[in-house]
């Protein structure tokens, strides 16, 4: 008779493992696709998931088949019109046979495969590879890592950590060091043509020797060690000044929110700092530095002031890795750039692991005033990049923070 | 119809299904299947499963397990995306060719429909796997599970010890060749041996005894003697259809475990191989008996008209078939095709008309259940119609064949459903469900073993039909698992070469 089970409450997501092979193997496909995408949204859903389009011809899985051409015949149902010998025009668009075996896959012949990623595989596909440069992990304070570290064998333990290799070998051992004398004692019995019973006695006693013995047990032992913690700031200086557009001051909204996204996400201890300057800066909090309107003159040297107070009132250098990333539109006047070039190479960069500015031009392809003084600045802890549209503050984010490859 | 059963009434009213409810129709379709039927099947195991462990199943070709691959989350979340967005529903059931046979069975589905889809898998397809040559020849069924945990096994071993690149990589290559990796035909079994001794000894002495003397002083031939030498060291002697066998066995740089995992798929591919062959077969014998069985439930009183409303509305959808000139037409509906040529088997053996005499002359006026019962055990789709398809059905479907040939500007209509015309639409038709007309003809003529250890493959092109542009990453696949230089000469019908393709590492 027929058995009847019920598996509705069995594991739905058997093909998960194959979803995500399917995704680390296009990788490269969907996060440009994902790029595009940020590019389109708006700020307060940057974090989302979303449908991802890949070309269709990447992921293709090639076999032999035959291709057009050659003769050959089809056989149709419906037929209401034709006669033996008919003629019929040869449908343009190549193939011309829309009615074989083949037609019916037709419905899946698009260019691209789109699919849906969730928010989870979406943020870690965007973030990937990136990371904060020059990190290190200089502090004890705050000890929250721990790592299990091997050190040699006990004698108790609980089985799971039970070490066969080690324990059978005591064990060898053991029995050698017991049984040789008693060997040696047979040797000399028979050589002596002592009695078999006394030679059996011998031998019952090396039987009687146990094959494991409790005390050749060997646990692996492991404890538990404190790790150093790596505690980073990140300096946000952001331009609100008139001169600073709407458009603008989107493309560097854009640029911290996905810095903020990627700091918050990868680094589970990182402070940051908001500063946003017109002719003089303050330190905001997160909401007023993404959402609050304000405007007036430009003096980027305050924000620079600013940071370098906080640093030395909150942040000392020597416990923290320290960060900035600066957005501007480089509209500076007068000493200004010239000041706040010193002041930033001076007094911030040697205490800093790394200083990103962003600039977001008004013409292209020529430098502002700030950028030009920025210029000569030399260092591997300094970088400069420039953002005119939407789509490159992805790509820019990505230059900045990629993951160095020489570990 | 007795009055007791009429008394009792129908099993069950309106659409709620629960786990009695299934048991007792799965009881009486039994009853009727086995008892007046006479369906031969393995014993079934019903499961119940949700949408989208239902999608689950469909990427991994219906089997219950199979081993991880980039590919099938590929196909995963195309169908995902396909449901969600509305585009496409998902079938009612899937059966699989194991014993016992399993067949899943959606929640969703009403009880109408269980019990349709309990007819139509557990004892239609169940019976045509128990049943059809094909499938008792090329598949172990008491096997298939078990073979594949097996291979799930053994390929996420490979993966933790040889790194999951290296495994996607191999298993997309033979994924790549899987079309050209089942044997059509039984290769003979090795002799033992004590077997091969004893062939050795009856050659010697029927040399001996056939030995003359004279024939030592005749002045060989060195031109015919060369020939065998070089015929000697052509290998393989004969040409290979299997490449995949071919790459499991010679392949000169594989290791064992890759092996391992070409034969893995090779085997797969081997075990879908029968259900490609009886796509109409298996369609339409399932259908035909769920048809059967469900109106002699209704016969006997044990469905109302509501019930069987439902099943019909189903059925109908199931077996529709589109002209070629209407709106969502895709080629021949197996179930349509088979689903009518079954039930017109049946109308042959049972009232036939002087055409059907004349056609069928065998079968005609015979006993239906078993002339149906022979012809599912001894066809395939392509032998099946050649055989068994009538001119009643080909005028019922208004078949017609248009020819396409390359040195005509036109397409001309060969044949249509008359007089003149029907014994070559059927051999046309046929012959569109021979596997020869979808699966390119590409065999292993030469593996040059003392030399370069190059691989020759040979594409003889069936009726001028070229090979897609795709052909070249095929290729490239191959040569990834022969690690040497592949070549690929394309052949007329005469044999002349006429375009050698060839990639090397």
């Amino acid at each position: 008779m027929s058995i009847i089970i019920d598996r509705r409450l069995n594991d739905r997501n058997k093909n998960a493992v194959n979803r995500q092979r399917f995704l680390r193997r296009y990788k490269e496909q969907i996060r440009k696709s994902v790029g595009d995408l940020v590019a389109r949204r708006s700020i307060t859903d940057m974090e989302q998931g979303g449908d991802v389009n890949i070309p269709i011809k990447d992921i293709s899985e090639p076999s032999f088949h035959h291709g057009s051409g050659g003769d050959r015949e089809y056989v149709n149902p419906g037929n209401r019109r034709f006669n033996t010998g008919d003629k019929i025009p040869r449908p343009s668009g190549g193939a011309g046979q829309g009615q074989g075996n083949e037609g019916g896959e037709g419905g899946d012949s698009e260019d691209s495969f789109t699919f849906a990623l969730s928010r989870e595989e979406f943020m870690s596909l965007f973030f990937d590879d990136l990371e904060l440069p020059h990190l290190i992990r200089n502090t004890l304070g705050e000890v929250r890592d721990f790592k299990w570290r091997r050190a040699g064998y006990t004698q108790t333990g609980v089985p799971a950590n039970l070490s066969v290799a080690r324990s059978l070998r005591n064990a060898m051992a053991r029995r050698i060091a017991l049984g040789a004398p008693l060997k040696r004692q047979i040797l000399e019995l028979q050589a002596a043509e002592a009695a078999e019973e006394e030679i059996e006695a011998v031998r019952r006693r090396i039987e009687r020797i146990p094959f494991v013995d409790e005390i050749d047990l060997r646990y692996r032992h492991r404890v538990k060690e404190p790790q150093p913690i790596s505690r980073a700031v990140m300096f946000c200086l952001m331009d609100v000044s008139a001169s600073m557009t709407e458009d603008k001051k989107d493309l560097a909204k854009r640029f911290f929110t996905l810095l903020y996204l990627f700091l918050t996400r990868k680094y589970e201890k990182v402070d940051l700092v908001f500063i946003r300057h017109t002719d003089d800066a303050e330190e905001v909090d997160e909401d007023t530095f993404f959402h609050d309107t304000r405007s007036g003159g430009t003096v980027v040297l305050s924000a620079l002031k600013l940071m370098h107070e906080v640093m030395s009132a909150r942040y000392p250098s020597d416990t923290w890795n320290i960060y900035g990333a600066q957005v501007s539109d480089g509209d500076a006047f007068g000493a200004d750039p010239e000041k706040s070039r010193s002041c930033l190479v001076e007094q911030l960069l040697p205490q800093l692991r790394y200083f990103a500015y962003i600039e977001v031009p008004d013409h292209e392809h020529r430098a502002s005033p700030l950028a030009h003084a920025y210029q000569r600045i030399g260092s591997d802890r300094f970088a400069m990049k420039s953002v005119t549209s939407r789509g490159d503050v992805y790509p820019v984010l990505r230059e900045l923070f990629k993951r160095e490859t020489t570990v | 119809m007795s009055m007791s059963t009429l008394e009792r009434g129908p099993i069950s009213t309106g659409a709620e299904w629960t786990f009695e409810l299934i048991e007792q129709y799965d009881h009486a379709i039994h009853e009727i299947a086995v008892n007046e039927f006479h369906l031969d099947t393995y014993p079934n195991q019903i499961e119940i499963i949700a949408s989208e462990q239902m999608l689950d199943a469909y990427a991994s070709a219906g089997l219950p397990i199979g081993y991880p691959h980039w590919s099938y989350g590929k196909e995963f979340i195309r169908n995902e995306q396909a449901y969600r967005k509305g585009a496409r529903g998902l079938a009612y059931e899937i059966v699989i060719n194991s014993n016992p046979c399993i067949s899943y069975l959606m929640e969703e589905n009403s009880m109408a429909m269980q019990a349709l889809v309990i007819a139509h898998a557990c004892y239609g397809h169940n019976s045509f796997f128990k049943g059809n040559y094909l499938f008792r020849q090329w598949t172990s069924p008491d096997a298939i599970i078990d073979y594949m945990v097996f291979a799930r096994n053994f390929v996420l071993q490979c993966e933790d010890r040889y790194g999951h690149e290296q495994v996607e990589e191999l298993l997309d290559s033979c994924h790549a060749l899987m079309s050209h990796g089942v044997d059509r035909y039984r290769h003979p079994t090795p002799l033992s041996i004590a077997e091969e001794r004893d062939r050795q000894r009856e050659r010697e002495e029927y040399a001996w005894r056939r030995y003359d003397e004279i024939w030592r002083t005749v002045p060989g031939r060195g031109g015919a003697g060369a020939a065998k030498a070089r015929a000697a060291q052509q290998f393989p002697t004969e040409p290979q259809e299997n490449l995949l066998y071919f790459v499991e066995k010679y392949a000169p740089g594989l290791d064992s475990w890759q092996r391992e995992l070409v034969r893995i798929v090779r085997k797969t591919a081997q075990y879908f191989y029968p259900q490609a062959q009886t796509k109409v077969m298996n369609e339409g014998w399932a259908t035909f008996w769920h048809y059967t069985l469900l109106n002699r439930l209704f016969d006997k009183g044990l469905v109302d008209d509501g019930f069987m409303m439902e099943v019909l509305a189903s059925h109908t959808n199931v077996t529709t078939q589109r002209g070629f000139d209407q709106r969502g037409y895709g080629g021949i509906n197996p179930y349509a095709l088979g689903f009518a040529m079954m039930c017109d088997l049946k109308r042959i053996c049972e009232a036939p008309t002087d055409e059907d005499r004349a056609w069928f002359p065998d079968i005609a006026g015979g006993d239906w259940i078993k002339v149906l019962d022979f012809a599912m055990r001894n066809y395939k789709d392509e032998s099946f119609i050649g055989q068994f398809l009538s001119p009643r059905l080909m005028r019922e479907f208004h078949l017609f064949a248009v020819a396409d040939h390359e040195d005509e500007d036109e397409l001309v209509v060969d044949s249509i459903h008359n007089e003149a015309g029907y014994r070559r639409l059927r051999r046309l038709l046929a012959s569109q469900y021979n596997r020869d007309n979808q699966v390119p003809d590409i065999q292993v003529t030469r593996f040059d073993r003392e030399g370069d250890r190059s691989l020759t493959l040979r594409h003889l092109r069936n009726r001028k039909r070229p090979l897609d542009g795709e052909s070249q990453e095929v290729l490239k696949h191959l040569v990834r698992l022969w690690r040497f230089p592949v070549r690929l000469e394309t052949c007329d019908d005469n044999g002349q070469v006429l375009q050698i393709k060839e990639v090397r590492p």
